[in-house]
């Protein structure tokens, strides 16, 4: 039997599914071969996913150790490595409680519901050359769509869980989601005009000049508005330990808070993986068809790195300074820098509409300039926008005679 | 205070969930028809015109503590909400009353000062300070000097780490994720080892009796505590970096939870919130006790009586603290430690004493008095704590959820000097 995988389908620029599928195909049907291959690359992206989140809640907790001057967990295994094994055991034994008023269905598909949009996520982020699960036409689009279930899933677990803190932090996840989403599209537009296409493997290879210097300003509202939507300080209030404890998932335990835990570090992995893929050039950079996995997991820990430092840092903001920080900053920011590019690209492209890299040169530097003035002028806006109006705090120091 | 029958506990939530709240929808207000209609699978507005229709919310009835990770220990308040600001305020407390006054009437006057180290538990040399001085008071005996100095410095670094530890949780409370706590806590332990020096104790230091101090200080201390300070100046000024100046600490905390300064004298609020209102009000200045009379330093004070104003005065103060342990270093001298006091205390009989002072969270003050007996017939304690709370409604009534945990954060209560 010899089976043949059309050009047109999106699983052909995957090199390991067709090398699987041509494999099984000596042995088995071509339909079989196809659902054994698919099968394959699915075990390997949801356990790379979960690993992988297990992996950074070990590598977060040690770094955030060190920001406090602490040392972190350091009991298991090497440099206590095998921390997350025994966190999974721990929660895995312990008692899975479901609330007497929950909505018994609903409060039990949560977890799942919360963990598939990350794992499906990074179905089309090409790790390396030829190493995307599809390669989608529309990906960007995609992955909009996928991190919106993340909200459905919040919000049912803040209404399922039958608890006040729980609907408390449902109701304000559900309100920074929906805000962020906006400028979040719109920065992305930004990208897609530049790259000229949707697909994550075409925008990777549309980078012969990094995305992050071609749009600064996109970088920076796609930056803010993931971390709301991974819901991590400043922006954390749908969980904000100090207000509503744990927020919508208050009342989860055992294997269900596990995947809820692992949905969230995954969600900064995944998330850091698109924005490789996006702005910092994903898996190229020199020696990428044979380096390219190490190019995108070096980039992709800086950025996890800088969300775990900027977690480490910041204090929380108010709900209503955080969607005045979406709809009266980031917005027009993404707004501005779409418009910007729109125009850049309509004046610098050649006949056939496509970009060289001198042309990425000139937009990088005019982007810049825009992304500079921007920041300082809106800065100083919200700044007096924000800061409520009371009275001026006069500090003396009194020497406090006695009389 | 909650008083059985009075005001129901929390209502229970309807059996199914928040589904059911939806069940009984308002009616349509005549004139509702034109503009876009809305198809909805929620039962009650399918088909209807949801663009004028009046939006109805529910308030909600929150149980904040006693087990809520920023109520500052056993705390409860039950909050009613509309959405996420604040309507109603009740602060309930109680849960960790141990009955400080009345264990006092059957201990011996030198006992009680264990007792007084569970009040405040994060100042504890300055709960024995104050007791201390209510004993003196009713014995008329003389401190010796090196026990004044020995005292005032213990007091101040005491102060410090109690600041510290206010500061950090402040900083908590408004969502950072322990780091500026954690540096404070770098700090406050190395005052604790300190202490651990001076009597073998951290927290509950029992260092101070009746007419002097315990133990003198150990040869190694004042090297040790010439070295703290020198690495304190370093470590407070990176805190001061990481947070006083940070955007989203200003507009958090700015203009948040107002305190008039009429309101905060009208409810007898004392200490870094009374200071923090405007008033210098600071019994270390107006009614000297220890060696404070021979102490030169400043009483910060902000005139906006915000959240923010009551976490500088304590930044402040902690300056001006340290400015007090380098006097005592170099004014102290040899000499004895405690005055001639009789290991059973008896006073005599119908003297009254009140001893006060200027402790972190605001005036500490110990009201004593003898019947002749080797324990006192009346203890009691006047806890700032407790009185700082009483300001609780007039700050928190009209803020948001998120501001409530700051507000109280920044009153810096303890809860085992608020139940005793």
């Amino acid at each position: 039997m010899n089976c043949v995988l059309g050009p047109d389908n999106i699983l052909y620029d995957t090199l390991l599914f067709r090398v699987i599928y041509d494999g099984v195909g000596n042995v088995l049907p071509c339909w079989l071969s196809y659902a054994v291959a698919g099968m394959a690359m699915m075990m390997i992206l949801v356990n790379g996913v979960l690993l992988g989140a297990g992996l950074f809640s070990w590598v977060e907790r040690r770094l955030i150790g060190r920001f406090h001057n602490r040392i972190g967990p350091n009991r298991w295994g090497p440099m206590g490595s095998l921390q997350p094994l025994a966190d999974l055991v721990k929660l895995l034994v312990k008692e899975d409680l479901t609330p007497r008023g929950a909505d018994r269905i609903v409060f039990a598909i949560v977890p799942v519901a919360m963990l598939a949009p990350v794992v499906l996520m990074m179905a089309v982020v090409p790790f390396a050359k030829d190493t995307a699960l599809a390669n989608l036409n529309v990906g960007v689009l995609y992955i909009l769509a996928v991190t919106s279930i993340t909200s459905i899933a919040i919000f049912m677990a803040g209404w399922s869980s039958d608890n006040r803190y729980a609907m408390f932090g449902a109701s304000r996840g559900v309100a920074v989601l929906i805000s962020y989403e906006v400028p979040v599209v719109m920065s992305l537009l930004g990208v897609v005009l530049v790259a000229g296409s949707m697909s994550l493997n075409d925008i990777v290879s549309a980078q012969t000049v990094p995305f992050l210097l071609v749009q600064p300003l996109a970088f920076f509202v796609f930056f803010a508005g993931t971390s709301a939507e991974l819901n991590r300080t400043p922006f954390d209030i749908a969980e904000a330990e100090s207000e509503i404890i744990a927020g919508y998932h208050i009342e989860y335990s055992g294997v269900k808070f596990a995947l809820i835990q692992a949905a969230e570090f995954g969600a900064v992995l995944t998330s850091s993986a698109v924005m490789v893929t996006l702005f910092l050039g994903g898996w190229s950079g020199p020696f990428s068809s044979y380096l390219g996995w190490a190019w995108f997991l070096m980039k992709l820990g800086v950025l996890a790195f800088i969300f775990s430092w900027i977690r480490a840092t910041f204090p929380r903001l108010r709900i209503d300074q955080l969607l005045a920080f979406a709809w009266k900053f980031l917005l027009p920011l993404s707004i501005i820098n779409l418009f910007a590019t729109a125009l850049e690209v309509f004046f610098l492209r050649d006949g056939a509409g496509n970009l060289d890299t001198t042309d990425l040169w000139i937009m990088a530097g005019i982007n810049f300039g825009v992304a500079i003035t921007c920041l300082l002028v809106f800065g100083t806006m919200i700044k007096e926008k924000v800061r409520p109006a009371g009275p001026v705090t006069g500090a003396t120091l009194s020497t406090g005679e006695a009389d | 205070m909650w008083r059985e029958g009075e005001n129901p506990p929390n209502p229970p939530l309807r059996k199914g969930g928040f589904r059911r709240q939806f069940r009984n929808l308002p009616p349509l207000q005549k004139g509702d028809q034109g503009g876009i209609f809305v198809l909805l699978i929620l039962p009650g507005y399918r088909g209807k015109n949801l663009t004028t229709m009046p939006i109805k919310t529910e308030p909600m009835t929150v149980n904040i503590g006693p087990q809520h990770p920023s109520t500052h220990g056993v705390f409860r308040l039950r909050v009613t909400f509309d959405g996420e600001e604040i309507l109603e305020v009740e602060p309930i407390f109680g849960y960790l009353h141990r009955g400080t006054e009345k264990l006092a009437e059957e201990r011996n006057y030198t006992q009680i000062v264990t007792l007084t180290d569970r009040l405040d538990y994060v100042s504890s040399m300055i709960n024995n300070q104050a007791y201390c001085l209510a004993v003196e008071g009713l014995l008329g005996v003389e401190v010796p000097q090196r026990a004044k100095y020995l005292r005032t410095l213990t007091a101040e670094l005491q102060r410090v780490a109690s600041h510290l530890m206010g500061i950090g949780f402040f900083l908590q409370d408004l969502g950072t994720l322990g780091t500026p706590l954690m540096y404070a806590f770098r700090s406050r332990e190395r005052i604790l080892d300190l202490f651990e020096m001076l009597c073998g104790a951290r927290i509950t230091v029992s260092y101070m009796r009746p007419g002097g101090v315990f133990f003198d200080a150990p040869d190694d201390f004042w090297p040790a505590l010439d070295q703290f300070l020198k690495d304190f100046e370093s470590e407070y000024k990176e805190i001061e970096q990481l947070i006083l100046e940070n955007e989203i600490v200003m507009v958090r905390t700015r203009g948040v939870s107002l305190l008039p300064l009429d309101v905060a004298i009208n409810a007898s609020v004392s200490g870094p919130v009374l200071r923090a209102s405007g008033s210098d009000w600071d019994w270390r200045k107006m009614d000297p006790y220890d060696a404070y009379d021979r102490m030169e330093f400043d009483i910060p004070t902000a005139t906006g009586g915000d959240n923010y104003d009551r976490f500088w005065v304590r930044i402040q103060e902690i300056h001006q603290s340290i400015r007090m342990v380098k006097q005592c270093i170099q004014q102290i001298e040899p000499g004895p430690i405690r005055a001639d006091v009789p290991l059973i205390l008896r006073p005599p009989g119908g003297a009254e004493a009140y001893g006060r002072v200027e402790a972190s969270k605001g005036e500490l003050a110990f009201y004593l008095v003898s019947d002749g007996g080797i324990s006192p017939y009346r203890c009691k304690v006047r806890s700032p704590s407790l009185i700082n709370l009483t300001v609780t409604e007039h700050l928190l009534v009209g803020w948001k959820l998120a501001d409530m945990i700051v507000t109280l954060g920044s009153l810096d209560i303890n809860m085992g000097e608020v139940d005793r």
